[in-house]
């Protein structure tokens, strides 16, 4: 079967955002969002193809092998040094596709309703293109290097569209605040790549995934630390996929970044970039595994089972709804690498892998869902903040209904999408480890809390007054909620059912049968539900006992309201340590000496022009007097040299 | 070649005319009196161009020749400079050079 | 012996004439002073027995060139009119620079060892013309061709700087 078509998938989008770039910011309101959401259309439709193909009709054995679609030279520097763009086609990157193209695509028409009117119409669809173009070119990618081009140019659009209303200080530091952080990760992942490359002499992806473990470890002998040099680049690696995911401890640009439009939210901060970091490690997956016997997957799976432990606990006391949502998705994406964490590599091993991208797959549809929801309803009250809503329900039924799929969903409801995904996680961590079960089973009844603290604020909790009645959104915002509210309904049904992930989906394209473990399964659907339940009663109707138990919780509540001062602790440290301190010299160096030195010149440049500016006096004698007596000037030089 | 008189004779009184030029041309100020000192200044190089053919080279044509172009290039550039002078004399009603430092602007 | 003061009094009268050329405060003056300087010249090349140059520098700079600058003088200036004189700085530095130059040219001059050629033949007018026309080794066509176009494109450049017209 002839792959080349699929190069078009990314480059769809990027011909939209070509076109909008040049033209779109002089067409009327509505045309610039219809040109980008074609664009994305096409790249949505080529994927289910390409997905069709590539589960049903190329590999009718089952066994998955990668194609590369298409490949080309870009750079050519030496043998070694070759960077090459491509499209590369596996179970991951195929899902992937479908997700990003699916997301982006309801999100493009989803925000032809949100930003109507906006002054930056045009502007927002040509970032919001440019992001899709980047983040189809990153799950396509080849190699190393790719991915980490299209790493950085995801970046740079998140950067574009968190800053989008660029008149308000918040969102220019919010979206610098991202950029920095994410930057400072990708710094780390730059060097995991040199690293990696050095010792493997390649950036490609089956090459690296195609070693065993004996040969990783005649390439990398020397060591540092108690691992090797090539797990350590593994970790450098992971920190860049950290970075982009959110997580501890470099989670502090997620919630900013809510700054952004909500459509923005829903695409980059909840469906598809932040897991960028996830699928990071899902893509070197057999590395990770095979390097220092998984050592670095120790790494992730802590680091995972923490964020989200860490995020969940913080969600619990936000005001802001896109802020809880944020670290809700910061939560989920812990999730995911714990799965991955604690997976191993071949056969039913390989469960959390599985099931760390089915969760990435429906918990793409249900976060983007409730982001897009949360986006209906602030467009209705013009708020952000839970103590401006409460009794909703009336006025936003189809946002209400979607709403309540998605938080069921989240929750880990049967048959909702992310019971599935979830229970394939905790099955897994089970197999792995007692105590990540049960932080996993603990984060469960957490967000089951939140998030129904969260839609009954919004939808029960009091009636109100509305200064503006608050009303439904258009068709073009409702449509893709309906859509993805079947979706998180029916996503793990089917995709566990009919279509069984994990016989497709699986660390090395073998498959593997996936069953659920009802004994874990009924223990965290019991949390879950002992969630909904306290939610319940804490929230449905306006009551004291949320503030009492809040004064129970005192100090603790204070901290989680406050994201455990991170934010501040960072500031002291970049600020006080790193910028008074440390750097001072540096500082002192930099502005009296470098900056010294180039104000001089130039100051001496401007005075002494000004000096000798009398010199250009017009005069033509003035000329012929400079040019007379230099003459007669070397003369008498080259006479006196002459003749002695 | 003048009975009894060496070429450093005539060579001087060219130099000195050549530097009375130069000295003209820097310190006056109206414009023919500076056209004057111009010609002093050709009209010096013309007769050492001329002696040293005479003097050295008598065989040869050469000197004569440039100081031929030069009578020829001092005329063409007097009659620019003429025209130049009373376009200069219509704007400013007056030849001073002083008048002319705008033109650096 | 005669020809020894012949030239002594025409050096005489060129650096004499020079001087009050450039000195002078009346344009009129200096013109005529020019006039009298470039006259001695071309007895100069006379008593160097080169008649052709000496009548070309009578026709041309003593005839042609002097008229036209008597020319632009009575366009622009009272015949008798004064000119301003020099700043004093200007021309201390400007006597000093022209001083200091030809002490240093004559210098170079004395000590330079001339090989004066015992030669004295004269050349006549049509060695002159013919080599102007000459095209072949040695001639000189092409440097009299380029003289014949700047004399026209100078005659058409005076015509049309002179012809402008002002609004003013």
């Amino acid at each position: 079967m002839d792959w080349s078509y699929t190069i078009w998938i990314p480059l769809l989008p990027f011909v939209g955002f070509l076109l909008l770039g040049f033209y779109g910011r002089k067409l009327p309101a509505p045309v610039p969002g219809w040109i980008g959401t074609i664009g994305v259309f096409g790249a949505l439709v080529l994927s289910y193809i390409t997905a069709y193909n590539y589960f049903f009709v190329e590999n009718t054995d089952m066994l998955f092998e990668p194609i590369k679609g298409f490949e080309m030279l870009w750079m050519n520097f030496t043998d070694v040094l070759q960077f090459k763009m491509g499209v590369l086609l596996d179970p991951i990157s195929v899902m992937m596709m479908v997700v990003v193209s699916t997301v982006s695509f309801l999100v493009h028409l989803y925000s032809i309703g949100y930003m109507k009117g906006d002054p930056g119409f045009g502007r927002f669809f040509v970032s919001l293109s440019l992001f899709t173009f980047a983040m189809l070119g990153l799950v396509v990618a080849t190699n190393l290097f790719q991915i980490y081009f299209f790493w950085e140019l995801v970046g740079v659009s998140s950067y574009l569209l968190i800053g989008f209303y660029y008149e308000k200080p918040s969102a220019i530091l919010a979206s610098k605040k991202a950029f920095i952080v994410t930057r400072f990760a990708d710094f780390f992942f730059l060097i995991g790549i040199l690293i990696i490359s050095y010792y493997t002499q390649t950036f490609d992806f089956l090459t690296l995934n195609g070693m065993d473990e004996t040969s990783f470890t005649s390439l990398s002998a020397s060591s540092f630390m108690g691992m090797s040099v090539l797990a350590w680049a593994l970790t450098l690696a992971f920190i860049g996929g950290a970075g982009k995911s959110a997580m501890f401890p470099l989670h502090i640009w997620l919630p900013d970044a809510m700054e952004g439009p909500t459509p923005v939210s829903a695409l980059i901060h909840a469906a598809t970039m932040v897991v960028a970091g996830v699928f990071l490690v899902a893509r070197l997956f057999p590395m990770y595994s095979h390097v220092d016997g998984g050592a670095v997957l120790h790494i992730v799976a802590f680091v995972g089972a923490f964020s989200s432990l860490f995020a969940a606990i913080i969600a619990l006391t936000q005001l802001d709804i896109k802020r809880v949502l944020a670290f809700s998705t910061m939560s989920q994406i812990g999730y995911m690498m714990l799965g991955l964490g604690v997976s191993g590599l071949e056969g039913h091993e390989g469960l959390g892998y599985t099931a760390s991208m089915f969760h990435l797959f429906t918990h793409a549809f249900f976060k983007s869902l409730l982001f897009l929801g949360a986006g209906a309803i602030i467009h209705a009250v013009h708020s952000n903040y839970m103590t401006k809503m409460g009794g909703l329900r009336k006025y936003l039924p189809i946002t209400h209904i979607t709403f309540l799929i998605a938080a069921l969903a989240i929750s880990g409801i049967w048959p909702f999408a992310g019971f599935f995904s979830k229970d394939a996680i905790l099955d897994a961590a089970y197999m792995h480890n007692k105590i990540y079960f049960w932080v996993g089973w603990f984060v469960a009844g957490l967000t089951a809390f939140y998030m129904f603290r969260l839609y009954y604020r919004i939808f029960w909790y009091e009636d109100r007054v509305y200064k503006h009645t608050p009303h439904e959104a258009p068709a073009t915002m409702t449509y893709p909620l309906m859509i993805l509210g079947a979706l998180s309904l029916l996503a793990g049904f089917v995709f566990f059912y009919v279509w069984p992930f994990a016989e497709y989906i699986g660390p090395t394209g073998k498959p593997f049968h996936m069953h659920i473990n009802w004994i874990l399964a009924g223990i965290s659907l019991g949390v879950a539900l002992i969630g909904i339940v306290l939610a319940t009663i804490m929230y449905k109707k306006k009551n004291d006992i949320p503030d009492k138990v809040s004064k129970a919780f005192g100090l603790f509540y204070k901290w989680t309201y406050d994201k455990f001062y991170f934010d501040e602790i960072y500031m002291f440290v970049t600020k006080k340590i790193m910028f008074g301190i440390i750097s001072a010299g540096w500082t002192w160096f930099d502005t009296n000496i470098v900056d010294g030195t180039m104000n001089l010149i130039g100051n001496t440049t401007v005075k002494s022009s000004n000096a000798i500016k009398k010199l250009q006096s017009g005069r033509m004698q003035d000329y012929a007097y400079a040019i007379v007596s230099g003459a007669v000037a070397l003369v008498i030089i080259f006479v006196y040299i002459w003749t002695h | 070649m003048i009975q009894g008189v060496g070429i450093t004779h005539v060579l001087i009184v060219s130099t000195l005319m050549f530097f009375i030029g130069i000295y003209g041309f820097l310190t006056r100020k109206n414009l023919i009196t500076i056209l004057i000192a111009i010609e002093l200044i050709l009209n010096s190089v013309a007769i050492n161009f001329i002696v040293i053919n005479k003097y050295l080279f008598p065989e040869k044509i050469n000197g004569q020749i440039f100081s031929l172009f030069i009578i020829a290039v001092a005329a063409a550039e007097v009659a620019i400079a003429i025209a130049v002078v009373i376009d200069f004399y219509r704007i400013n009603k007056s030849i001073d050079v002083e008048h002319g430092e705008t033109m650096k602007y | 012996m005669g020809a020894q003061i012949m030239f002594y009094i025409l050096a005489i009268i060129i650096l004499v004439f020079s001087f009050l050329a450039v000195t002078s405060s009346k344009v009129m003056r200096a013109t005529m002073y020019l006039l009298f300087t470039l006259i001695a010249t071309g007895g100069l090349y006379f008593l160097i027995d080169y008649n052709f140059m000496a009548s070309v520098q009578l026709i041309v700079y003593a005839g042609g060139i002097v008229a036209l600058i008597i020319f632009a003088v009575m366009l622009t200036e009272k015949i008798e009119a004064k000119i301003a004189l020099p700043d004093k700085t200007k021309m201390i530095f400007a006597g000093l620079l022209s001083i200091v130059g030809s002490i240093v040219t004559i210098y170079i001059l004395l000590s330079h060892p001339f090989k004066e050629s015992s030669n004295d033949i004269g050349q006549t007018v049509s060695v002159i013309g013919e080599n102007l026309l000459n095209y072949g080794e040695g001639g000189f066509v092409l440097p009299f061709e380029l003289v014949s176009i700047l004399l026209l494109a100078s005659l058409i450049a005076a015509i049309v700087i002179a012809k402008r017209k002002f609004d003013n």
